[in-house]
C-alpha cells in the first residue's frame, strides 16, 4: 500500500545507518579503556601510547562508567585492556575478602580471574593506590587526628563526604565502620569531582580519596593512617580480556614493559600534574613514558603536543573546536537515530492503541516504567547483551524516547475532536480515512510536542553515553568530572545546552508547521 | 433502478437493541415512505437516536431487520451505505481543519463524484449560504447557525434520496432555530427527499414532520400525523407529553 511507503523508507534508512555504524566499529585493534577517574585515564593513556610506540594500533575508550561497566565490557570482549586494582578485583568483582599481603592478593586475583573469566592480570605496575581517608590539616591539629582509630573517637562530631561507590562497597564505609567502630554525625554522598572542594570549603570534614590523588597535596590534607590495616592492598595492573594474550602477543609484551616501573611517589606527581596543574592527560602520559625510557626518539613528539595549560574558557573552546564539532556531530547522530527509531515505533503504537483503548493505559504505563530506570543502570543492564559503544547507547536513548511520544500520540488521536470524528465516520469515511484525514492531522501538534519533549530529554541523556564509550558531548563531561577540570566539563555541557535549545527551537517550528489551519493554537 | 413507489424508503421490523442490561430498543417497527418526513420524539434515553443510527449502521441491532430502499442493511457494506445517506449531527460535526468548501465536498469526494466543488457550491446555495463568502472560511469562523447550515449542506451535497438528522437544531437559540426550520421546510419541498428527524422538541416535530413517532423506553407509543396525534392520543403517556408541550409552548 502506498501510504506505508514513507514508514518503510524511514525504517530502511534507519537500519542502514545503524548497520553501517556497527560495521564501522569492528576493526581489530587493541581497545584500551579506563574508568572515569584521573589515574585510570593516565594509565590507560600510557598503555595506549606504549602500544602505539611498539607498532600496535590502539583505540581509546576512556572513562567507562565504573567498575561494573568496565569489567562487563572486558568480559564481553568490547574492550581488550584496562587498568584495574587487585583489591577492587577481589572485593568488587569476586566478592572475596583479600589477604593483607599484596603478593598473596595478586596471586589470588590472577588465579581466580583466569579460572572464572579466562582473563589475565599482567604483573603489577609497581604502586598501590588504596583508599585514603583525609581531613583538613586544621581538623587534624585541633582534634589530634593521626590514625583512623583517632577518627573513630572524633567521628560523631564530624561530617563525612564520601563517593557513592565508597559508601556502598564492602571494602568501603560498611567495612570501615565494622573495623574501627566508626560513626559520623552525617554521611553525604559526593561525586569525586566535588569532594575535595567540599572538604576545602568546610562543607564536610572527612572524605575518601585515593592514596595517589594529586589533590591531597594541593589542598594540604592529612591522610589518616590505617592503623588496623583494614584497607586491602590495591596494586595497579593491566587486566586483559579473554584471548588477548593469544591473539596479540606483541601487545602483551609491550604492556608488560611497564610492570614494576611505577611507584606511589611518581604517580602522585603525575596525578598532580593532571588534576592540579590541568595538563592534558596525553602529555603527562608521554612525559611519564619518556621518563621511564620506554619511548624512542621519534615517539617523543606526542609528548610535546597540546595547547596552553591554562587560558580563558573561550580560548579553550576555540582551541578544541575541531574535536567539539566532531563530538557535536556524534551527539546529534545519537539523538537523531534513536529519536527516528522511537518515532517509528511509538507513533504507530499510539495509533494502534487508540483502537484498543482497554489495553492502552497498561501498555503506556509499562513503557513509562522504563523512564524510571536510571540511565547508567539501564546502560549497565544492557552490556551483557549489547556490549558497549554505540548500539547500547542508541537502544537506551530509544527506550527513553518512547514514553513521551507514545503518551502524546495516544492522547492526541484519542482526544481529536470527537464530534468531527463521529460525523466523518457517519458520512462514510473508512476507519483508515478517519485516521489519516481527521485524527492524525488534528493530533499532529500534540504528537510533535511529544517528539520535541523526547528530543530535548534525549540531548541531555545522551551525555551519559560517554560512560559506555559511545562518544558524544558526554566525553569531555565525564573526563572533566574525573580530572576535576571545570573547563573540560563546560566544553561538553555548554554545547549540549546549546544543542538542546537548538533542537527545541527547530522542533518547535515543526510543531507550528504541522498545526492544521483552522485549529486555534 | 428506482424502486416502486409503494415500497417504504425506510423500514424497521421488530428491531431490538440492548446495551448491557439496558434495553434501548424493544421490538420497534416503523415505516417511512418515500419523500416523507418522520420525526422521532421522546425523552433522553427513549431510544430515538439508537433507532436513527440503525438506518446508516452506526448501530447494528441485536434482532430484527432494518431496510433501506427495501434492502436489508445488514447485507450492505456500511461504508457504502453511509455515503448514500445524508447525516446531520446535533453539533454539526464539521472537520475543524477543513475549510467550508472542503467539508461540504466530503461525500462527493468519498464517492468519487466528478465536479465535487460545484456540487458543494450548489448545496451551500440551497441552505441559504453564499459560496463566494463562505467557502473559504474555517468552521471556527462561523456562527452556530451558519455551522448547522454547512452541516446540512454537507449532508445534501451528493444529492442523497435520504437524510438522517439527529437533533440538528437542538443547540441553537430560538430565532436561529426558527430560521433553519423554515430553510429545512423549503428544502424538503424543493428536493422531495426522505427524512428521518430526531428531536425532543414537540413543536419542531409538528412543524417539520408529516408524521410523528412518539418513543418511550425503547418502544413506539404512537405514530401519526400531528393533527391526529392531537385529536386522538393513543394512551396516557402521549396525552401527558402533549399536555406538557402545550404548557411549555
Amino acid at each position: 500500500m502506498t501510504r506505508h511507503r514513507p514508514v518503510f523508507a524511514a525504517f530502511a534508512a534507519l537500519l542502514f545507518a545503524v548497520s553501517s555504524l556497527v560495521a564501522q566499529e569492528r576493526p581489530r585493534k587493541i581497545v584500551v579503556a579506563s574508568k572515569p577517574f584521573g589515574e585510570s585515564y593516565l594509565l590507560a593513556e600510557m598503555f595506549a601510547q606504549l602500544l602505539e610506540a611498539r607498532g600496535v594500533v590502539a583505540e581509546r575508550r576512556l572513562g567507562l562508567g565504573a567498575t561494573e561497566i568496565a569489567f562487563a565490557a572486558l568480559r564481553s570482549g568490547d574492550i581488550d585492556v584496562y587498568p584495574e586494582y587487585t583489591g577492587t578485583g577481589l572485593l568488587a568483582i569476586l566478592h572475596e575478602r583479600p589477604s593483607a599481603d599484596p603478593r598473596a592478593a595478586f596471586a589470588q586475583v590472577a588465579r581466580e580471574f583466569r579460572e572464572r573469566f579466562g582473563m589475565r592480570w599482567l604483573p603489577p605496575l609497581g604502586f598501590q593506590n588504596t583508599y585514603a581517608i583525609a581531613v583538613r590539616r586544621e581538623t587534624s591539629a585541633r582534634l589530634h587526628l593521626r590514625t583512623l582509630s583517632d577518627l573513630a573517637r572524633a567521628g560523631p562530631d564530624l561530617r563525612a563526604g564520601l563517593t557513592p561507590d565508597f559508601i556502598g562497597r564492602a571494602d568501603g564505609l560498611p567495612g570501615l565502620q565494622g573495623a574501627y567502630d566508626l560513626r559520623f554525625r552525617e554521611v553525604r554522598a559526593l561525586l569525586p569531582a566535588v569532594k575535595y572542594q567540599a572538604l576545602a570549603a568546610g562543607e564536610v570534614d572527612v572524605i575518601d580519596g585515593y592514596a595517589t590523588d594529586g589533590l591531597i597535596a594541593r589542598y594540604d590534607l592529612v591522610v589518616l593512617e590505617d592503623d588496623r590495616a583494614f584497607f586491602p592492598p590495591y596494586e595497579a595492573a593491566a587486566l586483559l580480556a579473554p584471548g588477548v594474550a593469544e591473539r596479540a602477543p606483541a601487545a602483551v609484551a609491550a604492556l608488560t614493559e611497564l610492570s614494576g616501573l611505577l611507584d606511589e611517589q611518581r604517580m602522585r606527581g603525575y596525578n598532580r600534574r593532571i588534576e592540579v596543574d590541568g595538563e592534558p592527560v596525553a602529555r603527562v602520559a608521554a612525559a611519564a613514558l619518556d621518563e621511564l625510557r620506554l619511548l624512542g626518539r621519534e615517539d617523543r613528539r606526542t609528548g610535546t603536543r597540546g595547547g596552553p595549560v591554562r587560558g580563558s574558557l573561550a580560548a579553550y573552546l576555540w582551541g578544541e573546536r575541531r574535536m567539539l564539532l566532531h563530538l557535536v556531530a556524534r551527539h546529534l547522530l545519537l539523538v537523531a537515530v534513536s529519536l527516528v527509531a522511537a518515532v517509528g515505533v511509538a507513533v504507530p503504537l499510539g495509533l494502534a492503541l487508540e483502537r484498543t483503548r482497554r489495553a492502552a493505559e497498561a501498555v503506556i504505563r509499562g513503557v513509562g516504567v522504563l523512564q524510571t530506570v536510571p540511565g547508567i543502570a539501564l546502560l549497565a543492564f544492557m552490556i551483557p547483551v549489547l556490549g558497549i559503544g554505540l548500539v547500547p547507547a542508541l537502544v537506551a536513548l530509544f527506550l527513553y524516547s518512547l514514553y513521551p511520544i507514545l503518551r502524546n500520540t495516544y492522547a492526541g488521536v484519542r482526544s481529536a475532536a470527537p464530534d468531527a470524528v463521529g460525523a466523518a465516520r457517519a458520512l462514510g469515511m473508512t476507519p483508515q480515512q478517519v485516521l489519516r484525514h481527521v485524527r492524525l492531522p488534528l493530533a499532529a501538534p500534540l504528537i510533535m510536542a511529544g517528539i520535541r519533549t523526547a528530543a530535548v530529554i534525549n540531548v541531555g541523556t545522551a551525555t551519559l553515553a560517554a560512560f559506555i564509550g559511545a562518544g558524544g558531548l558526554g566525553d569531555p563531561i565525564a573526563a572533566g568530572l574525573a580530572l576535576s577540570d571545570t573547563r573540560m566539563i563546560l566544553s561538553g555541557a555548554l554545547p549540549a545546552a546549546v544543542l538542546a535549545l537548538g533542537v527545541d527551537a527547530v522542533l518547535g517550528a515543526c510543531e507550528r508547521a504541522v498545526r492544521p489551519g483552522g485549529v486555534a493554537p | 433502478m428506482t424502486p416502486p413507489a409503494s415500497v417504504a424508503a425506510l423500514e424497521a421490523r421488530e428491531v431490538a437493541k440492548r446495551y448491557g442490561p439496558v434495553a434501548a430498543l424493544e421490538g420497534i417497527s416503523l415505516e417511512v415512505h418515500r419523500g416523507e418526513c418522520v420525526a422521532l420524539i421522546g425523552e433522553s434515553g427513549s431510544g430515538k437516536t439508537t433507532l436513527l443510527r440503525c438506518f446508516n449502521r452506526l448501530t447494528d441491532p441485536d434482532a430484527g431487520q432494518v431496510l433501506v430502499d427495501a434492502r436489508d442493511v445488514a447485507r450492505v457494506d456500511p461504508v457504502e451505505l453511509r455515503r448514500r445517506v445524508g447525516y446531520v449531527p446535533q453539533d454539526g460535526g464539521l472537520l475543524p481543519h477543513w475549510r467550508v468548501r472542503r467539508n461540504v465536498t466530503l461525500v462527493p469526494w468519498l464517492r468519487g463524484l466528478p465536479d465535487a466543488p460545484a456540487l458543494a457550491d450548489r448545496a451551500l446555495t440551497l441552505v441559504g449560504l453564499d459560496p463566494e463568502a463562505m467557502a473559504d472560511r474555517w468552521p471556527r469562523e462561523l456562527s452556530g447557525g451558519q455551522r448547522q447550515r454547512v452541516a446540512v449542506a454537507r449532508a445534501l451535497a451528493a444529492r442523497p434520496d435520504l437524510v438522517l438528522l439527529d437533533e440538528p437544531f437542538g443547540a441553537l437559540d430560538a430565532i436561529t432555530r426558527a430560521d433553519l426550520q423554515s430553510t429545512f421546510l423549503e428544502l424538503r419541498r424543493r428536493l422531495e427527499i426522505t427524512t428521518l428527524l430526531v428531536t425532543h422538541d414537540l413543536a419542531e416535530a409538528f412543524l417539520l414532520a408529516d408524521r410523528v413517532a412518539v418513543m418511550h423506553r425503547g418502544r413506539i407509543e404512537q405514530v401519526a400525523a400531528p393533527d391526529v396525534l392531537l385529536e386522538a392520543p393513543a394512551n396516557q403517556y402521549v396525552r401527558t407529553l402533549l399536555a406538557r408541550a402545550r404548557i411549555a409552548g
